[in-house]
Protein backbone atom coordinates (compact mmCIF):
# COMPACT_ATOMS: atom_id res chain seq x y z
CA UNK A 1 0.00 0.00 0.00
CA UNK A 2 1.19 3.29 -0.91
CA UNK A 3 0.29 6.80 0.02
CA UNK A 4 -1.65 7.45 -2.47
CA UNK A 5 -4.34 3.80 -1.68
CA UNK A 6 -3.80 5.01 1.80
CA UNK A 7 -5.28 9.02 0.97
CA UNK A 8 -8.06 7.68 -0.64
CA UNK A 9 -9.10 4.83 1.56
CA UNK A 10 -8.69 7.25 4.80
CA UNK A 11 -11.29 9.84 2.98
CA UNK A 12 -13.53 6.79 2.30
CA UNK A 13 -13.55 6.26 6.19
CA UNK A 14 -13.97 9.49 7.26
CA UNK A 15 -16.83 9.91 4.59
CA UNK A 16 -18.94 6.80 6.19
CA UNK A 17 -17.44 7.64 9.29
CA UNK A 18 -18.98 11.11 9.99
CA UNK A 19 -22.54 8.80 8.42
CA UNK A 20 -22.05 6.59 11.19
CA UNK A 21 -21.47 9.60 13.69
CA UNK A 22 -24.24 11.08 12.73
CA UNK A 23 -26.06 7.56 13.63
CA UNK A 24 -24.69 7.25 16.79
CA UNK A 25 -25.49 10.52 18.01
CA UNK A 26 -28.96 9.66 17.13
CA UNK A 27 -28.79 5.86 19.22
CA UNK A 28 -27.05 7.84 21.79
CA UNK A 29 -29.60 10.91 22.08
CA UNK A 30 -33.06 8.13 21.52
CA UNK A 31 -31.16 5.66 24.97
CA UNK A 32 -30.78 8.91 26.97
CA UNK A 33 -34.31 10.40 26.64
CA UNK A 34 -36.27 7.24 26.16
CA UNK A 35 -34.18 4.28 27.05
CA UNK A 36 -34.96 2.69 23.74
CA UNK A 37 -32.33 1.12 21.52
CA UNK A 38 -33.30 2.14 18.56
CA UNK A 39 -32.58 -0.34 16.07
CA UNK A 40 -34.99 0.39 13.49
CA UNK A 41 -32.70 3.76 13.19
CA UNK A 42 -31.03 2.21 10.37
CA UNK A 43 -34.26 1.66 8.57
CA UNK A 44 -35.12 5.49 8.35
CA UNK A 45 -31.75 5.52 6.67
CA UNK A 46 -32.34 3.20 3.60
CA UNK A 47 -35.95 4.31 3.96
CA UNK A 48 -34.65 8.19 3.33
CA UNK A 49 -32.35 6.82 0.27
CA UNK A 50 -35.01 4.58 -1.05
CA UNK A 51 -38.15 7.25 -1.24
CA UNK A 52 -35.40 9.81 -2.82
CA UNK A 53 -34.64 7.08 -5.61
CA UNK A 54 -38.18 6.58 -6.32
CA UNK A 55 -38.95 9.95 -6.83
CA UNK A 56 -35.66 10.61 -8.74
CA UNK A 57 -37.62 7.19 -10.75
CA UNK A 58 -40.89 9.72 -11.37
CA UNK A 59 -42.50 7.21 -8.85
CA UNK A 60 -45.14 8.41 -5.63
CA UNK A 61 -42.49 6.41 -2.96
CA UNK A 62 -44.76 4.21 -1.04
CA UNK A 63 -43.56 5.63 2.37
CA UNK A 64 -46.38 7.85 1.73
CA UNK A 65 -49.13 4.99 2.30
CA UNK A 66 -47.03 4.22 5.38
CA UNK A 67 -47.28 7.46 6.65
CA UNK A 68 -50.64 8.05 6.01
CA UNK A 69 -52.01 4.31 7.73
CA UNK A 70 -49.85 5.65 10.69
CA UNK A 71 -51.23 9.28 11.12
CA UNK A 72 -54.64 7.19 10.58
CA UNK A 73 -53.42 5.25 13.86
CA UNK A 74 -52.21 8.01 15.45
CA UNK A 75 -55.47 9.85 15.40
CA UNK A 76 -57.55 7.51 16.48
CA UNK A 77 -55.59 6.83 19.24
CA UNK A 78 -55.08 10.46 20.14
CA UNK A 79 -58.39 11.20 19.16
CA UNK A 80 -59.75 8.73 22.06
CA UNK A 81 -57.48 10.13 24.36
CA UNK A 82 -58.29 13.43 24.19
CA UNK A 83 -62.17 12.78 24.07
CA UNK A 84 -61.49 10.90 27.12
CA UNK A 85 -59.70 13.94 29.03
CA UNK A 86 -62.60 16.26 27.62
CA UNK A 87 -60.53 18.23 25.31
CA UNK A 88 -62.39 18.30 22.42
CA UNK A 89 -60.09 21.03 21.34
CA UNK A 90 -57.39 19.70 20.92
CA UNK A 91 -58.79 17.41 18.26
CA UNK A 92 -58.58 19.64 15.04
CA UNK A 93 -54.96 19.51 15.52
CA UNK A 94 -54.76 15.56 16.44
CA UNK A 95 -56.33 15.41 13.14
CA UNK A 96 -54.34 18.48 10.95
CA UNK A 97 -50.46 16.98 12.03
CA UNK A 98 -51.55 13.10 11.42
CA UNK A 99 -54.68 12.78 9.28
CA UNK A 100 -54.46 15.97 6.74
CA UNK A 101 -51.33 16.78 6.56
CA UNK A 102 -50.45 13.25 4.94
CA UNK A 103 -53.17 13.45 2.56
CA UNK A 104 -52.16 16.91 1.65
CA UNK A 105 -48.61 15.46 1.15
CA UNK A 106 -49.97 12.60 -1.06
CA UNK A 107 -51.77 15.29 -3.32
CA UNK A 108 -49.33 17.45 -3.60
CA UNK A 109 -46.61 14.70 -4.58
CA UNK A 110 -49.33 12.99 -7.25
CA UNK A 111 -49.35 16.69 -8.98
CA UNK A 112 -45.99 17.14 -9.47
CA UNK A 113 -43.67 15.62 -11.82
CA UNK A 114 -41.41 13.97 -9.52
CA UNK A 115 -39.08 12.85 -11.44
CA UNK A 116 -38.22 15.98 -12.94
CA UNK A 117 -37.79 18.36 -9.84
CA UNK A 118 -34.35 19.81 -8.93
CA UNK A 119 -32.37 17.57 -6.02
CA UNK A 120 -32.78 19.92 -3.25
CA UNK A 121 -36.46 19.92 -3.52
CA UNK A 122 -36.62 15.78 -3.85
CA UNK A 123 -34.65 15.96 -0.66
CA UNK A 124 -36.84 18.42 0.50
CA UNK A 125 -39.87 15.75 -0.39
CA UNK A 126 -38.31 13.07 1.07
CA UNK A 127 -37.79 14.58 4.24
CA UNK A 128 -41.70 15.50 4.27
CA UNK A 129 -42.17 11.71 4.19
CA UNK A 130 -40.13 9.84 6.21
CA UNK A 131 -39.00 12.54 9.11
CA UNK A 132 -42.66 12.19 10.59
CA UNK A 133 -42.25 8.23 10.74
CA UNK A 134 -40.35 9.11 13.70
CA UNK A 135 -42.50 10.62 16.48
CA UNK A 136 -45.51 8.50 14.96
CA UNK A 137 -43.49 5.14 15.66
CA UNK A 138 -42.98 6.85 19.12
CA UNK A 139 -46.39 7.01 19.40
CA UNK A 140 -47.59 3.71 18.30
CA UNK A 141 -44.90 2.04 19.36
CA UNK A 142 -43.09 3.05 22.00
CA UNK A 143 -45.51 5.35 24.36
CA UNK A 144 -47.92 2.68 25.19
CA UNK A 145 -44.77 0.94 26.96
CA UNK A 146 -42.72 3.84 27.95
CA UNK A 147 -42.09 2.41 31.62
CA UNK A 148 -41.49 -1.00 30.63
CA UNK A 149 -37.37 -2.17 31.12
CA UNK A 150 -34.98 -1.89 29.12
CA UNK A 151 -34.96 -5.36 27.67
CA UNK A 152 -39.01 -5.02 26.39
CA UNK A 153 -38.02 -1.94 24.74
CA UNK A 154 -35.13 -3.41 22.73
CA UNK A 155 -37.57 -6.35 22.24
CA UNK A 156 -40.25 -4.33 20.88
CA UNK A 157 -37.43 -2.53 19.04
CA UNK A 158 -36.24 -5.91 17.19
CA UNK A 159 -39.75 -6.22 16.25
CA UNK A 160 -40.16 -3.09 14.72
CA UNK A 161 -36.77 -2.95 12.56
CA UNK A 162 -38.34 -6.40 11.37
CA UNK A 163 -41.36 -4.82 10.18
CA UNK A 164 -40.07 -1.80 8.72
CA UNK A 165 -37.21 -4.27 6.89
CA UNK A 166 -40.75 -6.10 5.15
CA UNK A 167 -42.76 -3.51 4.22
CA UNK A 168 -39.49 -1.74 2.74
CA UNK A 169 -39.36 -4.53 0.84
CA UNK A 170 -42.89 -3.66 -0.26
CA UNK A 171 -42.36 -0.45 -0.79
CA UNK A 172 -39.31 -0.28 -2.58
CA UNK A 173 -39.07 -3.96 -4.01
CA UNK A 174 -35.64 -6.24 -3.91
CA UNK A 175 -33.22 -4.09 -5.83
CA UNK A 176 -30.98 -1.85 -4.68
CA UNK A 177 -30.82 2.08 -6.09
CA UNK A 178 -27.91 4.92 -5.83
CA UNK A 179 -29.30 8.04 -6.56
CA UNK A 180 -26.55 10.14 -8.56
CA UNK A 181 -24.42 12.77 -6.34
CA UNK A 182 -25.08 15.87 -5.48
CA UNK A 183 -21.71 17.44 -6.54
CA UNK A 184 -19.48 16.42 -9.58
CA UNK A 185 -17.16 18.62 -8.89
CA UNK A 186 -13.02 16.82 -8.04
CA UNK A 187 -10.33 19.10 -6.35
CA UNK A 188 -6.78 17.88 -6.50
CA UNK A 189 -5.12 18.24 -3.45
CA UNK A 190 -1.63 17.47 -3.09
CA UNK A 191 -1.66 13.52 -4.15
CA UNK A 192 -4.91 13.47 -3.40
CA UNK A 193 -8.29 13.68 -5.14
CA UNK A 194 -11.05 14.62 -3.41
CA UNK A 195 -14.88 14.16 -4.59
CA UNK A 196 -17.50 16.58 -4.03
CA UNK A 197 -19.90 14.10 -2.66
CA UNK A 198 -17.29 13.88 0.17
CA UNK A 199 -17.13 17.30 0.81
CA UNK A 200 -21.15 17.50 1.22
CA UNK A 201 -21.36 14.39 3.70
CA UNK A 202 -18.22 15.35 5.95
CA UNK A 203 -19.60 19.30 5.77
CA UNK A 204 -23.48 18.51 6.38
CA UNK A 205 -22.30 15.98 9.22
CA UNK A 206 -20.86 18.91 10.48
CA UNK A 207 -23.45 21.71 10.28
CA UNK A 208 -26.00 19.19 11.63
CA UNK A 209 -23.72 18.08 14.77
CA UNK A 210 -22.86 21.71 15.09
CA UNK A 211 -26.58 22.57 14.96
CA UNK A 212 -27.74 19.70 17.42
CA UNK A 213 -24.92 20.99 19.73
CA UNK A 214 -26.67 24.79 19.85
CA UNK A 215 -30.05 22.57 20.30
CA UNK A 216 -29.26 20.81 23.18
CA UNK A 217 -26.99 24.10 24.88
CA UNK A 218 -29.20 26.75 23.77
CA UNK A 219 -33.12 26.22 23.54
CA UNK A 220 -35.66 25.32 25.80
CA UNK A 221 -37.12 22.51 23.94
CA UNK A 222 -33.20 20.91 23.72
CA UNK A 223 -32.35 21.38 27.32
CA UNK A 224 -35.55 20.20 28.29
CA UNK A 225 -34.51 16.78 26.53
CA UNK A 226 -31.37 16.47 27.96
CA UNK A 227 -33.06 17.21 31.65
CA UNK A 228 -35.38 14.30 30.74
CA UNK A 229 -32.21 12.17 30.36
CA UNK A 230 -30.66 13.27 33.34
CA UNK A 231 -34.00 13.01 35.85
CA UNK A 232 -37.31 11.33 34.60
CA UNK A 233 -38.89 12.57 37.28
CA UNK A 234 -37.93 16.24 37.65
CA UNK A 235 -38.74 16.51 34.11
CA UNK A 236 -41.82 15.46 34.64
CA UNK A 237 -42.31 17.74 37.48
CA UNK A 238 -41.26 20.95 35.54
CA UNK A 239 -44.41 19.97 32.86
CA UNK A 240 -41.80 18.18 30.30
CA UNK A 241 -43.88 15.18 29.49
CA UNK A 242 -42.34 11.83 28.91
CA UNK A 243 -44.35 11.94 25.68
CA UNK A 244 -43.72 14.85 23.90
CA UNK A 245 -39.89 14.25 25.26
CA UNK A 246 -40.37 10.59 23.08
CA UNK A 247 -41.77 12.19 19.95
CA UNK A 248 -39.31 14.98 19.73
CA UNK A 249 -36.49 12.12 20.16
CA UNK A 250 -37.69 10.57 17.49
CA UNK A 251 -38.24 13.54 15.38
CA UNK A 252 -34.52 14.10 16.04
CA UNK A 253 -33.65 10.57 15.02
CA UNK A 254 -35.68 10.03 12.03
CA UNK A 255 -33.89 13.68 10.73
CA UNK A 256 -30.12 12.51 11.34
CA UNK A 257 -31.68 9.04 9.75
CA UNK A 258 -33.17 10.18 6.65
CA UNK A 259 -30.45 12.97 6.40
CA UNK A 260 -28.04 10.29 6.76
CA UNK A 261 -29.74 8.35 4.08
CA UNK A 262 -30.04 11.35 1.04
CA UNK A 263 -25.92 11.31 1.61
CA UNK A 264 -25.06 7.91 1.69
CA UNK A 265 -26.74 7.10 -1.61
CA UNK A 266 -24.52 8.21 -3.98
CA UNK A 267 -21.83 6.66 -2.26
CA UNK A 268 -22.88 3.09 -1.89
CA UNK A 269 -26.07 1.16 -3.15
CA UNK A 270 -28.88 1.08 -1.07
CA UNK A 271 -31.32 -2.23 -0.65
CA UNK A 272 -34.41 -2.30 1.40
CA UNK A 273 -32.37 -3.91 4.28
CA UNK A 274 -28.58 -2.18 3.75
CA UNK A 275 -30.01 0.16 6.46
CA UNK A 276 -29.48 -2.46 9.13
CA UNK A 277 -25.91 -3.09 8.51
CA UNK A 278 -25.15 0.82 8.39
CA UNK A 279 -27.35 1.34 11.60
CA UNK A 280 -24.95 -1.10 13.38
CA UNK A 281 -21.93 0.42 12.40
CA UNK A 282 -23.38 3.57 14.31
CA UNK A 283 -24.26 1.44 16.92
CA UNK A 284 -20.71 -0.05 17.39
CA UNK A 285 -19.93 4.03 17.57
CA UNK A 286 -22.42 4.93 20.31
CA UNK A 287 -20.98 1.45 22.57
CA UNK A 288 -17.66 2.89 22.48
CA UNK A 289 -19.53 6.05 23.64
CA UNK A 290 -21.01 3.53 26.85
CA UNK A 291 -24.65 4.65 25.00
CA UNK A 292 -23.86 8.02 27.19
CA UNK A 293 -20.95 9.94 25.56
CA UNK A 294 -21.57 12.18 22.47
CA UNK A 295 -18.15 12.70 21.69
CA UNK A 296 -16.63 9.99 22.31
CA UNK A 297 -19.64 7.84 20.03
CA UNK A 298 -18.75 10.59 17.29
CA UNK A 299 -15.21 9.72 17.72
CA UNK A 300 -15.78 6.00 17.75
CA UNK A 301 -18.27 5.85 14.97
CA UNK A 302 -15.14 7.45 12.86
CA UNK A 303 -12.70 4.89 14.05
CA UNK A 304 -15.33 1.93 12.67
CA UNK A 305 -15.58 4.23 9.34
CA UNK A 306 -11.53 4.16 8.96
CA UNK A 307 -11.23 1.12 10.24
CA UNK A 308 -14.07 -0.40 7.56
CA UNK A 309 -12.05 1.44 4.38
CA UNK A 310 -8.81 -0.14 5.20
CA UNK A 311 -9.82 -3.66 6.37
CA UNK A 312 -11.99 -3.98 3.23
CA UNK A 313 -8.63 -3.20 1.66
CA UNK A 314 -6.28 -5.76 3.31
CA UNK A 315 -9.13 -8.39 3.63
CA UNK A 316 -12.10 -7.30 2.17
CA UNK A 317 -13.75 -10.64 3.17
CA UNK A 318 -13.40 -10.10 6.87
CA UNK A 319 -14.20 -6.22 6.53
CA UNK A 320 -17.64 -6.66 8.52
CA UNK A 321 -15.55 -9.09 10.96
CA UNK A 322 -13.07 -6.63 11.33
CA UNK A 323 -15.74 -3.77 12.41
CA UNK A 324 -17.33 -5.50 14.64
CA UNK A 325 -14.73 -7.31 16.65
CA UNK A 326 -13.57 -3.92 17.43
CA UNK A 327 -16.43 -3.97 19.79
CA UNK A 328 -15.04 -6.83 22.12
CA UNK A 329 -11.54 -4.89 23.21
CA UNK A 330 -13.64 -2.08 24.10
CA UNK A 331 -16.44 -3.46 26.08
CA UNK A 332 -13.82 -5.50 28.07
CA UNK A 333 -12.00 -1.60 28.28
CA UNK A 334 -14.78 -0.28 29.45
CA UNK A 335 -15.35 -3.22 32.03
CA UNK A 336 -12.27 -2.82 33.55
CA UNK A 337 -11.96 0.69 33.87
CA UNK A 338 -16.07 1.69 35.14
CA UNK A 339 -16.48 1.47 38.62
CA UNK A 340 -20.06 0.80 39.94
CA UNK A 341 -21.09 3.58 42.12
CA UNK A 342 -24.23 3.71 43.56
CA UNK A 343 -26.56 6.60 42.50
CA UNK A 344 -26.22 9.20 45.26
CA UNK A 345 -29.48 10.40 46.90
CA UNK B 1 -60.43 28.42 59.29
CA UNK B 2 -62.11 31.26 57.66
CA UNK B 3 -63.73 29.82 54.54
CA UNK B 4 -66.28 31.95 54.03
CA UNK B 5 -63.85 34.63 53.38
CA UNK B 6 -61.18 33.21 51.98
CA UNK B 7 -61.29 31.21 48.47
CA UNK B 8 -59.80 27.73 48.73
CA UNK B 9 -56.96 26.95 45.58
CA UNK B 10 -57.19 23.63 47.00
CA UNK B 11 -59.63 20.90 47.84
CA UNK B 12 -59.06 17.54 48.26
CA UNK B 13 -62.40 15.49 48.91
CA UNK B 14 -61.99 11.48 49.71
CA UNK B 15 -58.88 10.81 48.55
CA UNK B 16 -57.41 7.28 48.47
CA UNK B 17 -54.14 5.92 47.71
CA UNK B 18 -53.19 2.12 47.64
CA UNK B 19 -50.14 0.45 46.74
CA UNK B 20 -51.62 -2.61 45.97
CA UNK B 21 -53.75 -3.99 48.86
CA UNK B 22 -52.34 -1.61 51.18
CA UNK B 23 -53.98 1.54 51.51
CA UNK B 24 -51.53 3.97 52.09
CA UNK B 25 -54.39 6.86 52.11
CA UNK B 26 -57.78 6.93 53.25
CA UNK B 27 -60.64 9.49 52.50
CA UNK B 28 -58.05 12.41 52.92
CA UNK B 29 -59.94 16.13 52.83
CA UNK B 30 -58.02 19.01 53.06
CA UNK B 31 -58.37 22.47 52.07
CA UNK B 32 -55.56 25.03 50.93
CA UNK B 33 -56.99 28.67 51.29
CA UNK B 34 -55.42 31.20 48.91
CA UNK B 35 -52.61 32.76 50.31
CA UNK B 36 -52.27 30.63 52.84
CA UNK B 37 -49.60 28.57 54.68
CA UNK B 38 -51.13 24.88 55.18
CA UNK B 39 -49.31 21.95 56.87
CA UNK B 40 -49.39 18.42 57.32
CA UNK B 41 -47.74 17.15 59.75
CA UNK B 42 -47.31 13.40 61.05
CA UNK B 43 -44.69 10.51 61.96
CA UNK B 44 -42.98 8.85 58.84
CA UNK B 45 -44.87 6.76 57.10
CA UNK B 46 -48.47 8.59 57.49
CA UNK B 47 -48.82 8.81 53.95
CA UNK B 48 -47.80 12.61 53.68
CA UNK B 49 -45.74 12.33 50.39
CA UNK B 50 -48.15 10.05 49.19
CA UNK B 51 -50.84 12.45 49.50
CA UNK B 52 -49.02 15.47 47.88
CA UNK B 53 -47.84 12.93 44.88
CA UNK B 54 -51.90 11.89 44.49
CA UNK B 55 -52.57 15.56 44.87
CA UNK B 56 -50.26 16.28 41.57
CA UNK B 57 -50.76 13.52 39.66
CA UNK B 58 -47.84 11.18 39.65
CA UNK B 59 -49.53 8.41 41.76
CA UNK B 60 -52.96 7.06 40.86
CA UNK B 61 -55.70 7.92 43.41
CA UNK B 62 -59.54 8.00 43.94
CA UNK B 63 -61.18 10.63 45.22
CA UNK B 64 -61.59 14.67 44.10
CA UNK B 65 -59.26 16.98 43.70
CA UNK B 66 -60.73 20.19 42.92
CA UNK B 67 -57.60 22.62 42.13
CA UNK B 68 -58.55 26.74 41.39
CA UNK B 69 -61.72 26.16 40.40
CA UNK B 70 -62.19 22.98 38.09
CA UNK B 71 -62.05 19.22 39.36
CA UNK B 72 -59.71 16.56 38.33
CA UNK B 73 -61.04 13.22 38.85
CA UNK B 74 -57.31 11.80 38.77
CA UNK B 75 -54.82 14.57 38.10
CA UNK B 76 -52.31 14.48 35.85
CA UNK B 77 -48.93 16.07 36.31
CA UNK B 78 -48.16 18.27 33.33
CA UNK B 79 -51.67 19.33 32.87
CA UNK B 80 -50.96 20.26 36.68
CA UNK B 81 -48.18 22.26 35.89
CA UNK B 82 -50.09 24.01 33.04
CA UNK B 83 -52.28 24.70 35.65
CA UNK B 84 -50.95 26.31 38.04
CA UNK B 85 -49.04 23.73 40.78
CA UNK B 86 -46.17 22.81 41.55
CA UNK B 87 -44.12 20.01 43.69
CA UNK B 88 -40.88 20.25 45.32
CA UNK B 89 -40.37 16.64 46.03
CA UNK B 90 -38.49 15.27 48.98
CA UNK B 91 -35.60 14.43 47.19
CA UNK B 92 -35.59 17.12 45.10
CA UNK B 93 -34.56 15.72 41.34
CA UNK B 94 -32.58 18.85 40.23
CA UNK B 95 -30.97 18.04 36.59
CA UNK B 96 -27.51 17.30 38.11
CA UNK B 97 -25.34 17.68 35.65
CA UNK B 98 -26.95 21.01 34.34
CA UNK B 99 -26.24 24.48 35.80
CA UNK B 100 -28.44 26.40 38.15
CA UNK B 101 -29.51 28.72 35.05
CA UNK B 102 -30.50 26.13 33.11
CA UNK B 103 -33.12 24.24 36.01
CA UNK B 104 -33.93 27.47 36.91
CA UNK B 105 -35.29 28.04 32.91
CA UNK B 106 -36.53 24.40 33.05
CA UNK B 107 -38.52 25.28 35.90
CA UNK B 108 -40.49 27.50 33.40
CA UNK B 109 -40.79 24.69 30.66
CA UNK B 110 -44.72 24.62 30.37
CA UNK B 111 -45.17 28.78 30.78
CA UNK B 112 -42.11 28.79 27.68
CA UNK B 113 -44.57 26.07 26.06
CA UNK B 114 -47.99 27.90 26.35
CA UNK B 115 -46.20 31.41 24.78
CA UNK B 116 -45.39 33.38 27.86
CA UNK B 117 -41.82 33.99 27.54
CA UNK B 118 -41.51 36.15 30.80
CA UNK B 119 -38.75 33.63 32.38
CA UNK B 120 -35.68 36.36 32.36
CA UNK B 121 -37.95 38.66 34.51
CA UNK B 122 -38.87 35.74 36.50
CA UNK B 123 -35.82 34.39 36.90
CA UNK B 124 -34.42 37.86 38.22
CA UNK B 125 -37.56 37.64 41.31
CA UNK B 126 -36.10 34.23 41.72
CA UNK B 127 -32.35 35.68 42.39
CA UNK B 128 -34.28 38.14 44.32
CA UNK B 129 -35.11 35.40 47.14
CA UNK B 130 -32.49 33.64 46.82
CA UNK B 131 -29.21 35.39 46.28
CA UNK B 132 -27.00 32.16 46.96
CA UNK B 133 -28.58 31.03 43.51
CA UNK B 134 -27.62 33.90 41.44
CA UNK B 135 -23.98 33.57 42.86
CA UNK B 136 -23.77 30.15 41.71
CA UNK B 137 -25.69 30.33 38.50
CA UNK B 138 -22.61 28.82 36.56
CA UNK B 139 -22.37 25.81 38.41
CA UNK B 140 -23.73 22.68 38.27
CA UNK B 141 -26.57 21.78 40.24
CA UNK B 142 -24.44 18.37 41.46
CA UNK B 143 -22.37 20.42 42.98
CA UNK B 144 -24.37 22.33 45.59
CA UNK B 145 -24.43 21.98 48.93
CA UNK B 146 -27.33 20.63 50.48
CA UNK B 147 -29.20 23.53 51.83
CA UNK B 148 -28.10 25.46 47.95
CA UNK B 149 -30.11 21.95 46.68
CA UNK B 150 -32.93 23.09 48.51
CA UNK B 151 -33.30 26.35 47.47
CA UNK B 152 -32.77 25.61 43.72
CA UNK B 153 -35.53 23.56 43.53
CA UNK B 154 -37.69 25.67 45.16
CA UNK B 155 -36.65 28.72 42.91
CA UNK B 156 -37.54 26.40 39.84
CA UNK B 157 -40.66 25.78 40.97
CA UNK B 158 -41.23 29.30 41.64
CA UNK B 159 -39.78 29.75 37.50
CA UNK B 160 -43.58 28.07 36.78
CA UNK B 161 -45.15 30.98 38.91
CA UNK B 162 -47.31 28.62 40.60
CA UNK B 163 -50.72 29.28 42.36
CA UNK B 164 -49.98 26.29 44.66
CA UNK B 165 -46.69 25.34 45.73
CA UNK B 166 -46.27 22.15 47.45
CA UNK B 167 -43.01 21.38 49.62
CA UNK B 168 -42.34 17.81 50.74
CA UNK B 169 -40.17 17.75 53.60
CA UNK B 170 -38.21 21.28 52.63
CA UNK B 171 -36.12 20.83 56.21
CA UNK B 172 -34.70 17.14 55.26
CA UNK B 173 -30.90 16.93 55.81
CA UNK B 174 -30.22 20.64 56.45
CA UNK B 175 -28.30 22.04 59.23
CA UNK B 176 -30.33 23.81 61.55
CA UNK B 177 -29.54 27.53 60.64
CA UNK B 178 -30.11 26.51 56.90
CA UNK B 179 -34.09 24.68 58.00
CA UNK B 180 -34.38 28.20 59.70
CA UNK B 181 -33.64 30.44 56.50
CA UNK B 182 -35.85 27.56 54.46
CA UNK B 183 -38.93 28.77 56.81
CA UNK B 184 -38.00 32.41 56.74
CA UNK B 185 -38.15 31.90 52.72
CA UNK B 186 -41.37 29.88 52.77
CA UNK B 187 -43.21 32.63 55.25
CA UNK B 188 -41.77 35.57 52.64
CA UNK B 189 -43.29 33.39 50.06
CA UNK B 190 -46.69 34.06 51.51
CA UNK B 191 -45.95 37.70 51.49
CA UNK B 192 -45.43 37.50 47.73
CA UNK B 193 -48.80 35.70 47.84
CA UNK B 194 -47.87 31.99 46.91
CA UNK B 195 -50.20 29.42 48.43
CA UNK B 196 -47.99 26.50 50.07
CA UNK B 197 -48.99 22.97 51.17
CA UNK B 198 -46.29 22.20 53.12
CA UNK B 199 -45.42 18.23 54.26
CA UNK B 200 -42.87 18.30 57.63
CA UNK B 201 -41.51 16.00 60.04
CA UNK B 202 -39.92 18.99 62.06
CA UNK B 203 -43.56 19.85 63.42
CA UNK B 204 -42.43 22.81 65.36
CA UNK B 205 -41.10 24.88 62.32
CA UNK B 206 -44.41 23.92 60.81
CA UNK B 207 -46.35 24.91 62.88
CA UNK B 208 -44.60 28.04 63.77
CA UNK B 209 -45.35 29.09 60.13
CA UNK B 210 -48.07 27.66 58.93
CA UNK B 211 -51.39 29.67 58.94
CA UNK B 212 -53.73 26.05 59.08
CA UNK B 213 -52.36 22.62 59.98
CA UNK B 214 -53.30 18.52 59.45
CA UNK B 215 -52.22 15.74 61.45
CA UNK B 216 -51.91 12.82 59.32
CA UNK B 217 -51.88 9.31 61.24
CA UNK B 218 -51.45 5.67 59.53
CA UNK B 219 -53.07 7.39 56.38
CA UNK B 220 -56.30 9.33 57.85
CA UNK B 221 -56.60 12.74 58.72
CA UNK B 222 -56.14 12.64 62.78
CA UNK B 223 -56.54 16.04 63.63
CA UNK B 224 -56.87 19.37 62.24
CA UNK B 225 -56.88 23.17 63.29
CA UNK B 226 -55.45 26.42 62.95
CA UNK B 227 -51.23 26.03 63.16
CA UNK B 228 -51.25 28.01 66.96
CA UNK B 229 -54.08 26.17 68.53
CA UNK B 230 -52.55 22.60 67.28
CA UNK B 231 -49.49 23.54 68.89
CA UNK B 232 -51.03 24.09 71.80
CA UNK B 233 -53.32 21.10 71.81
CA UNK B 234 -51.72 18.27 74.57
CA UNK B 235 -52.12 15.48 72.13
CA UNK B 236 -50.40 17.02 69.45
CA UNK B 237 -47.33 18.52 72.30
CA UNK B 238 -47.31 14.72 73.50
CA UNK B 239 -46.77 13.29 69.72
CA UNK B 240 -44.74 15.83 67.94
CA UNK B 241 -43.60 18.79 69.94
CA UNK B 242 -43.47 16.93 73.43
CA UNK B 243 -39.78 15.59 72.98
CA UNK B 244 -38.01 19.15 71.98
CA UNK B 245 -40.05 20.76 75.10
CA UNK B 246 -39.02 18.38 77.61
CA UNK B 247 -35.59 18.63 76.43
CA UNK B 248 -35.76 22.09 76.58
CA UNK B 249 -37.06 21.91 80.17
CA UNK B 250 -34.50 20.08 81.61
CA UNK B 251 -31.77 22.70 80.05
CA UNK B 252 -33.50 25.31 81.91
CA UNK B 253 -33.49 23.29 85.21
CA UNK B 254 -36.56 22.45 85.94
Amino acid sequence: MDLQIALILGQDGITNGSIYALLALALVLVFAVTRVIFIPQGEFVAYGALTLAMMENGNVPGTIWLLILAGIAVTVLDGIAALRAGQVRRLGAIAGINLIYPLALLGVLSALPLGDLALPLQVLATLLIVVPLGPMMYRLVYQPIAEAPVLILLIVSVAAHVAMVGLGLLFFGAEGYRTPPFSEARFEVGPMMITGQTIWVVLSSLVLIVALALFFGRTLYGKALRATAINRTGARLMGISPALAGKLTFFLAALIGVLSGVLISPITTIYYDTGFLIGLKGFVGAIIGGLASYPIAAAGALLVGVLEAFSSFWASAYKEVIVFTLIIPVLLWRSLKSHHLEEEE
Amino acid sequence: MSTATVNNVLEVRDLCVSYGKVEALHNANISVGEGQIVTVIGPNGAGKTTMLSAIMGVLGSRGQVNFDGSIEGVPEVERMVARGMNLVPEKRELFGEMSVEDNLVLGAFQRYRMGKRDHAQTMDEVYDIFPRLKERRTQLAGTLSGGERQMLAVGRALMAKPKLLMLDEPSLGLAPLIVREIFRIIAELRRRGVSILLVEQNARAALQVADYAYVLETGEVAMEGPAHKLADDPRVIEAYLGLGGKHQDKLAGH
